[in-house]
């Protein structure tokens, strides 16, 4: 589930309101292609879901639970990876939770374009992810934000969940899922979702920062906390950019904008 | 038990953020610097969970099959290989280190 995508989006995003302007407009057809390119290659990735949380000694029903009730993978992935272990239930839900939040401020951006129903909400928002967001974004007109909304998400949900349900079985009828190499999923996916975050000194840094304090308080933290520990190098690059714009004498919020 | 309630406690935390975007006025928390946060927060997290998941072996640092299947998935993404890809190139890579005895 790739921030780049969404990025990009935001970019066309920008691009198309400028020919809607003009009275451009995209066929429904062209966005249900759009969304279901999308919704069908990260559905089938659930695959990989399914095998790692099976291989973490979590349960059939607890890892379909997990894609049927969070839908959001990096968390998913994180929660499975910290209860493997050994993290208390809190810490590794923490993890994940801190990891969902970005989901929130997708939904800002959502809620803008779609123009749901107040009644619809509760529904929309369990597709309120990555792909769904990066799809909508990139659409010229509400009905088209909607339809690709949709498309996105109803795809994503039913490929992510049947894959997920497939590898929980697989992995179970292959037994040691170590063995086959499985266990590198896990940290392959969060290296795929975080190259294409990694677009800035600030942010090479935060992810510097944070592979140190992970590793390094790994052997004397309790299981789970050195990665919400390492979590900090968020808030303190954000402080050090701001005390070197400080002695520049540089507006603050420059780059800001420009990040997104 | 305990996985229960860890994905109990997850599920809630994640579906109230999701459902908190679309409900909220944009602008209570648009701010610059809640949504730099928010944007550096994933960065950090991925980070620390992409070098935990590689190198450690519960409280130990260890350098294993997965650090080969780990810069598999590198090479693979630099390549601009899609997603779907980069994962299997980590796990074939790691499952052939590890059969030739890594």
């Amino acid at each position: 589930m790739t921030a780049a995508r969404s990025v990009r989006g935001v970019a066309q995003h920008i691009a198309l309101t400028d020919q809607t302007a003009d009275g451009a407009d995209k066929p429904d057809a062209a966005v249900v292609r759009d969304a279901l390119g999308v919704g069908v290659a990260v559905g089938l990735s659930g695959f990989a879901f399914g095998v790692t949380s099976a291989g973490s000694g979590l349960g059939l029903l607890q890892t379909c639970a997990l894609s049927l009730l969070v839908f959001t993978g990096a968390s998913q992935f994180a929660l499975v990876g910290a209860l493997a272990a050994g993290g208390s239930p809190f810490t590794a839900a923490a993890g994940a939770f801190f990891l969902g939040v970005r989901n929130a401020f997708y939904g800002l951006r959502l809620s803008q374009l779609l123009a749901l129903p107040r009644a619809v909400r509760p529904f929309a928002a369990q597709w309120v992810i990555d792909e769904t967001t990066a799809v909508t974004l990139a659409q010229p007109t509400r009905r088209a934000a909607r339809i690709g909304f949709t498309v996105t998400g109803l795809s994503l949900y039913v490929l992510w969940n049947l894959t997920t349900l497939l590898g929980a079985l697989g992995a179970e009828a292959i037994g040691d899922t170590r063995a086959w190499g499985l266990d590198a999923a896990g940290p392959a996916v969060f290296l795929a979702l975080l190259a294409p975050m990694l677009k800035t000194a600030t942010e090479r840094a935060v992810a510097g920062l944070a592979v140190l304090l992970g590793l390094g308080l790994l052997p004397v933290l309790p299981a789970g906390v050195p990665v919400l520990v390492a979590a900090l190098a968020a808030p303190l690059a954000l402080l050090a950019e701001g005390r070197r714009r400080g002695r520049t004498g540089q507006d603050a919020t420059d780059g800001v904008e420009g990040d997104r | 038990m305990n996985t229960w309630i860890a994905i109990g406690v997850t599920v809630l935390g994640c579906y109230a953020v999701k459902l908190a975007g679309l409900l909220v006025p944009a602008h209570t928390v648009e701010r610059p610097y809640v949504r730099r946060l928010a944007a550096l927060l994933p960065v950090a997290l991925l980070a620390a969970l992409t070098a935990q998941q590689t190198f450690a072996d519960g409280h130990a640092l260890v350098l294993d099959a997965r650090a080969a299947g780990l810069g598999a998935a590198a090479v693979a993404l630099v390549l601009r290989a899609p997603f779907l890809l980069v994962v299997t190139a980590a796990v074939v890579v790691t499952a052939g280190v590890r059969a030739v005895g890594g």
